[in-house]
């Protein structure tokens, strides 16, 4: 019984309410109510993958009858008969060299999966095997005072998942640390509320890459005599500038409006400035704090793509670019691998800001 | 010298409209070592009353003196008991007192400060509670933390706003007792909002009825001449009990009843019908 009870507060708490009906059917006896919500929230939801798959293979299909018949009516207007009989046998044998380019099949893209994930291996065992086989001569260049050889082969697209992820990290931390404290200092001051708010109000619409062209120009030169990587510097930057608003604005919101019988309290108490804003202003603003970094982190995942596909800096974004610029055969399920992919990661952010966002959140009336 | 002394004090809170007056003249003056009880009707300006005696808010005329000196700040000297607990809900009890008490007592070791924090946590029966959230904990229970963290500030003067209104009517005795036990142990001043007859005689010294508001003025104030330890049991038969009971409650039904004759303007209220989803 308690260990259901905990089950459930952290299944609620990740904001996964919708695995409840089943930690309900499998800790203790199932009620009829159980089962009817096993309907509901599982089932049901179940059928809906199904259909999006089958709206999806239907789709797919027909966009590639429709480029299938376009290509043997070319043959046929260009070479004759012939030719387009030839290109109709070819397209049904599956003949990779005149499959038609178009929406890929959900098992298509499955299969790109697959395939994505043995390169992965490949590639791993490769840099594994390089690594060995540098060790000894890089602890003699490093005892040379030289820089060690690393690997520099083609990254797999899980190395691309976790470069990207480093990029939003560093952003998400740049916004962080530049949002809050600005966002503290504003919010206690109504002079500065007002004066920076055409800046706050300005630059909050900019566009990513409009930004990442501000940060070209500054770190480009900041970085002249310096050979450190400055793609995924302007990346994460950008990243950080695009998204740190969200942070800013509700952060100076939650302190411009802590709830008044609070600063009371710390009248009465006779608390210092120091001690009333950090323990009384930033406990009681921590909720709507939370909220503008969970914003915070989904815009920065957002626009990394993006930031990344134009800075040419390494990530999921250019293995999208590259893989629509490669036009292989399998680019286009790769690409939609990368989309789901972005999808999932974007959505289990979010879960963990909601998360954290939970715990520290504290109803208005709690204390009064 | 009197302890604290208003002098034809005035409070408007400013609106666009210009505000309204909640407090007229009000004249009021306590000793050094008196309970004084203030009853009155809900928004009669109770609250507005007890904020410009605390520090929290500045009259806009006359003067709010405190041991002769103008009341300009608050001060550990005077203790409040906030009419809605305002407990930090981010801290546990415990911690919801500590951070009261080190104010109160900056040079103490943090030992000493625990066990001032334990003591009143124990006096308002909270001890099982000490390491809870104030979400975890009911509408009375709030109430004694505040309680507990206002006393244990040991303020010269205690002001109460409607401190014990969310408590049953056992606990409710038990703290009353508690807080009278305080007050007379070392002599302090204190001053009790409520609107409780009963609590009031049972409590004070003097009782002053504060008539609602707009322009809340004090009524005229009846002393309580019933010899102290009082007992609750024996006070029913009590004939000054009964007396100024009595007195008490005609007087404000007779402000209560002239409210309502006075506010007989007729709102012509707007047509509103209920929504319809369907539309
Ligand atoms: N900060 C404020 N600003 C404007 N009006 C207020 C404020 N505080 C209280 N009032 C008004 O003053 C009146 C008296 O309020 P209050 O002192 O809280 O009464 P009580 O404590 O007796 O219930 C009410 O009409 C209330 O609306
Ligand atoms: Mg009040």
């Amino acid at each position: 019984m308690k260990q259901s009870i905990t089950l459930n507060k952290i299944t609620q708490l990740m904001g996964f309410g919708f695995l409840k009906p089943i930690t309900a059917l499998f800790t203790g006896k199932p009620q009829k109510e159980d089962i009817v919500n096993f309907l509901k929230k599982i089932i049901v939801p179940l059928l809906s993958i199904l259909l999006f798959l089958g709206v999806w293979q239907g789709g797919s299909t027909a966009l590639f009858n429709k480029e299938a018949n376009f290509k043997i009516e070319k043959a046929l207007a260009d070479q004759g008969q012939a030719a387009a009989d030839e290109m109709r046998a070819c397209i049904a044998s599956g003949e990779i060299s005149c499959q038609p380019n178009t929406l890929p099949s959900p098992s298509q893209v499955w299969a790109s999966f697959k395939t994505l994930l043995e390169d992965h291996k490949v590639i791993s065992a490769d840099k594994l095997a390089f690594k060995e086989k540098t060790a000894v001569m890089n602890e003699k260049r490093i005892a040379a005072g030289k820089e060690p050889i690393t690997y520099t082969g083609r990254p797999s697209f899980v190395d691309q998942i976790f470069t990207s992820l480093k990029t939003v990290f560093a952003g998400f931390l740049l916004a962080l640390v530049i949002a809050v404290p600005i966002g503290v200092v504003i919010g206690l001051s109504t002079t500065l509320r007002s004066s920076f708010n055409w800046l706050i109000q300005i630059f909050k619409p900019v566009s990513p890459v409009v930004w990442l062209l501000l940060v070209f120009m500054i770190v480009k030169t900041l970085t002249k005599d310096s050979n450190s990587d400055s793609a995924f510097i302007i990346s994460f930057i950008s990243v950080g500038l695009c998204s740190m608003w969200a942070t800013l604005v509700n952060t100076a919101m939650g302190v411009s409006s802590v709830d008044k019988d609070y600063i009371n309290v710390a009248k009465v108490l006779k608390l210092g400035p120091m001690q009333k804003v950090f323990k009384v202003i930033l406990p009681s603003s921590l909720p709507l704090i939370f909220t503008g970094l969970r914003i915070t982190l989904s815009v920065a995942w957002m626009v990394l793509i993006a930031i990344e596909l134009l800075a040419q800096s390494p990530g999921l974004g250019s293995f999208v670019w590259e893989e629509f610029q490669n036009g292989a055969i399998d680019s286009n399920s790769k690409i939609i691998v990368a989309m789901f992919i972005i999808g999932i990661i974007g959505f289990l952010l979010d879960r963990i800001m909601l998360t954290i966002q939970n715990m520290v959140s504290f109803n208005k009336n709690e204390g009064v | 010298m009197a302890y604290l002394e208003l002098k034809n004090v005035c409070k408007t809170y400013e609106d666009a409209s210009g505000g309204t007056e909640v407090l007229s003249n009000i004249n009021l003056t306590i000793e050094e070592g008196e309970f004084v009880a203030i009853v009155g009707f809900t928004g009669s300006g109770k609250t507005t009353l007890v904020n410009l005696i605390n520090g929290l808010i500045k009259p806009t005329s006359g003067e709010v003196l405190f041991k002769g000196e103008p009341v300009t700040d608050t001060s550990h000297e005077r203790g409040v008991i906030f009419q809605n607990y305002s407990l930090l809900p981010w801290l546990t009890v415990g911690q919801n007192v500590y951070m009261a008490v080190k104010e109160a007592f900056p040079k103490e070791s943090k030992e000493k400060l625990q066990a001032i924090v334990k003591d009143y946590v124990a006096m308002v029966s909270l001890s099982p509670a000490i390491n809870k959230r104030p979400k975890e904990l009911s509408g009375g229970m709030r109430q004694r933390v505040a309680v507990a963290r206002a006393l244990a500030m040991n303020p010269e003067m205690i002001i109460m706003d409607e401190p014990l209104g969310a408590l049953d009517a056992l606990t409710r005795g038990n703290l009353q007792d508690e807080i009278l036990n305080i007050w007379s142990k070392d002599k302090r001043t204190a001053l009790l909002i409520t609107n409780d007859v009963d609590e009031g005689i049972y409590m004070a010294d003097r009782i002053i009825p504060l008539k609602p508001g707009p322009n809340a003025t004090l009524g005229p104030e009846f002393t309580i001449d019933i010899e102290r330890p009082r007992d609750k049991t024996s006070l029913n038969d009590n004939e000054t009990y009964k007396k100024n009971r009595n007195a008490i409650i005609e007087y404000l039904m007779d402000i209560g009843n002239e409210r309502k004759s006075v506010s007989n303007e007729t709102y012509e209220l707007p047509e509103i019908s209920p929504k319809s989803f369907v539309a």
